[in-house]
C-alpha cells in the first residue's frame, strides 16, 4: 500500500517535470514551468521521506540542510558570468552522488546481487566517477583554475581509447565474477583518471559542446542509478535530461560544423593551420572615430549589434544596452544578433543581455538575423571574432571552413569593436576586417561603447 | 536469469527518452542555459535514492556516503532551482 503511494507521488512528479519543460518553449511560461517542477521535486522528495526502510532522520536532515546553505548562495551571489561553471560544478555534484550511492550498494550487497544487478551498478559507478571528474575539469577551465586552451601530448587519443577499453572490458568481468572487488575499484579509479583525461585536450572556446555533452552524461548516470535502485523517477529524469544534453551538443556542433569526435579528439584552437595566400595581397583596413562612429549610427535605419563572449569578458552588455536606447530613442531599429555558440554554454549570450535589460524580442538567432542583414543599414559586431569570420564560407582548408557565420558582411556598413587585431580562438585572422564595408574601431568594447554614447548624445 | 525488473526499467528509459527529444526539441534557442541550469535541478533526483541510503542504517559507512548524496544532490536541487528562477525573471519583453 505505502509503496504504490510512493509510486503515485512519483508518477505525478515525472508529469510535473515534464509540463514543466514544456514551459521552457516560451520565455512566458518559462518561469510558471518551472514552478511545476519545483512542486515536482517537492513531492518526489515528501514521496521518498516515507520510504519504509528509513528509520533515522537525523543524517537526511543534515545532509538536506548543508546542501541548502551550500546552494543557495551559489546560485543568488554568482554573476552570470559564472553560470557555465557553476553548471559544470552541479553535473560533478549530482555524479558524485550518484557513484556514491552505487559504491554503497556494491558495498553492501557485493555479489549477492547477482551478475546482472553487478553489471549495472559498475556501469552506473563508472558513468558517474567520470562525469565527476570531468565536470570538475571542465568547471576548472571555465573558472581559469587551469588553464583554459587544449593540453595534448602524443598518443594522447590512443591511451584514452585504451582506457576506455579497459573499462568496458572491466564490466562484463565483474558481471562473470561479481566477488571481484579489486575489479570495482579498479573500475571507480580508472573511471576518475578517465574523466580528467577526456577533458584536458578540449580547449575554452570548444566549452559550450562539452558542458552540454556532461550534461547528458548526467542524465545517463542519473538514469543508470534508477536502474540500479530499480527506481523509475530517476530513470524518466535521467532519460530527459540525457536527451536534453544530448540535443544541445548536437545543436552546438552543427553550429559549428564539427562532429562530436573532432570535438572530443580534435584538440580545437591548438591547431593553427593559416592556409598560405589566404590574405595574401590584402588591403589595408580602415579605422574610423568615434564621431564617425557616431554619425553613421545615428543616420541608420536599422541596426544589428553582433555581441561575442568578448563582450562578456569586458562586462560591456550594459553599455551596448545604452548605446542601443539612445538610438531607439532616435527611432532605429535595434536588434541583436546570436550565434549558438557565442559565449560559455548554450544560450548563455541572451541571458549576459538579458541581464543588461535588453528585451527578449529584440535578440534573434542565427537563419531569423542572417535573413535580415540585407536589409540591414549598420552592423555592430562586438567582441565577436569566429562567428562573423567569412573565412567560413570562402577559404578550403580554414579550421572553420563550413561553420554557419552570421553574414554581417552584407549588411551596409560594418563597425567592429575591437581590441585589437589579434586571431579569435581558431586562432585564423578574419578577412572581415579588411572588407571594404568594414570600419574598425579599436579599443575596449566597455570604454567603446561609453564614448559611443556620449558622442551619439551630441 | 531474464530480471523482468530491468526490462520494464528499459521500456520506461527509453520511451522517456523519445518524449525527451520531442519535448526539448521545442524549447527556445533564447533559453537553453536555463534548460541546462533546470535540467541540472530535476537531475537532483538522485536525492530520492540518496534518502534511503542516508536514513536506513545500513553501516556506517553507506550512512556516511548517502549523507555526502544527500548534500551534493541537494545543491543540485536548490542551487539548480534558484538559478534557473534569477535566470528566468531577466527576460523580458518589449515594453
Amino acid at each position: 500500500m505505502r509503496r504504490d503511494l510512493l509510486q503515485l507521488f512519483y508518477l505525478a512528479s515525472a508529469i510535473l517535470f515534464v509540463m514543466g519543460l514544456r514551459g521552457l518553449s516560451h520565455p512566458r511560461t518559462a518561469r510558471r514551468g518551472m514552478f511545476l517542477a519545483e512542486l515536482g521535486m517537492l513531492l518526489a522528495i515528501i514521496g521518498s521521506l516515507l520510504h519504509h526502510e528509513i528509520i533515522d532522520y537525523r543524517w537526511i536532515a543534515a545532509g538536506l540542510v548543508l546542501g541548502t546553505v551550500i546552494g543557495a548562495p551559489m546560485a543568488i551571489w554568482i554573476p552570470m558570468t559564472a553560470v557555465p561553471q557553476r553548471t559544470a560544478l552541479s553535473h560533478s555534484f549530482g555524479a558524485l552522488a550518484a557513484a556514491l550511492i552505487g559504491v554503497s550498494e556494491y558495498y553492501r550487497h557485493g555479489a549477492a546481487l547477482g551478475s546482472l544487478r553487478v553489471g549495472v551498478i559498475a556501469l552506473e559507478v563508472m558513468l558517474g566517477s567520470l562525469t565527476f571528474t570531468g565536470s570538475l575539469m571542465a568547471a576548472g577551465k571555465l573558472q581559469g583554475l587551469i588553464r583554459g586552451y587544449p593540453i595534448t601530448y602524443r598518443g594522447q587519443n590512443f591511451s584514452n581509447l585504451l582506457l576506455l577499453a579497459a573499462m568496458l572490458g572491466l564490466i562484463p568481468f565483474l558481471m562473470f565474477v561479481p566477488t571481484s572487488t579489486p575489479a570495482f575499484y579498479t573500475l571507480v579509479g580508472l573511471a576518475f583518471f578517465f574523466g580528467v583525461m577526456l577533458v584536458l585536450p578540449i580547449g575554452a572556446a570548444d566549452m559550450p559542446v562539452v558542458i552540454a555533452l556532461l550534461n547528458s552524461y548526467a542524465g545517463l548516470t542519473d538514469a543508470a542509478m534508477g536502474f540500479m535502485l530499480d527506481n523509475k523517477i530517476q530513470i524518466i529524469t535521467g532519460s530527459l535530461d540525457g536527451s536534453s544534453g544530448f540535443i544541445l551538443s548536437i545543436l552546438m556542433c552543427r553550429a559549428m560544423n564539427r562532429s562530436i569526435t573532432n570535438v572530443l579528439f580534435g584538440a580545437f584552437g591548438k591547431v593553427q593551420e593559416q592556409p598560405a595566400g589566404a590574405l595574401e595581397g590584402k588591403k589595408g583596413i580602415r579605422q574610423c572615430s568615434m564621431e564617425e562612429a557616431a554619425e553613421i549610427l545615428g543616420t541608420a535605419r536599422s541596426v544589428v549589434f553582433v555581441p561575442g563572449y568578448g563582450m562578456a569578458v569586458s562586462q560591456a552588455q550594459y553599455r551596448v544596452r545604452e548605446v542601443a536606447d539612445v538610438l531607439k530613442s532616435k527611432g532605429v531599429d535595434v536588434r541583436y544578433g546570436i550565434h549558438a555558440v557565442a559565449g560559455r554554454m548554450p544560450g548563455h549570450m541572451n541571458v549576459l543581455l538579458a541581464e543588461a535589460n535588453v528585451p527578449y524580442d529584440e535578440l534573434y538567432d542565427m537563419d531569423q538575423i542572417n535573413s535580415y542583414f540585407p536589409e540591414t543599414d549598420v552592423a555592430v559586431v562586438v567582441g565577436a571574432n569566429d562567428v562573423v569570420n567569412p573565412a567560413a564560407k570562402r577559404v578550403r582548408g580554414s579550421p572553420i571552413y563550413g561553420m554557419p557565420i552570421l553574414e554581417v558582411e552584407r549588411a551596409r556598413v560594418v563597425i567592429v569593436c575591437k581590441r585589437s587585431l589579434a586571431a579569435g580562438f581558431a586562432g585564423i585572422d578574419n578577412e572581415l576586417y579588411y572588407g571594404d564595408k568594414t570600419l574598425m574601431l579599436f579599443g575596449d568594447a566597455k570604454e567603446t561603447m561609453v564614448k559611443l554614447t556620449a558622442a551619439l548624445k551630441t | 536469469m531474464i530480471d523482468l525488473g530491468v526490462i520494464g526499467d528499459l521500456y520506461v528509459f527509453v520511451l522517456a527518452g523519445f518524449l525527451g527529444y520531442q519535448v526539448i526539441s521545442r524549447v527556445s534557442p533564447l533559453l537553453h542555459t536555463p534548460l541546462m541550469s533546470a535540467t541540472n535541478a530535476i537531475s537532483g533526483i538522485s536525492l530520492v535514492g540518496s534518502l534511503v541510503v542516508a536514513g536506513a542504517g545500513y553501516n556506517r559507512v553507506s550512512t556516511l556516503m548517502g549523507f555526502i548524496a544527500v548534500t551534493a544532490s541537494t545543491i543540485n536541487v536548490v542551487g539548480g532551482f534558484l538559478i534557473t528562477d534569477r535566470i528566468l525573471k531577466m527576460f523580458r519583453a518589449r515594453k
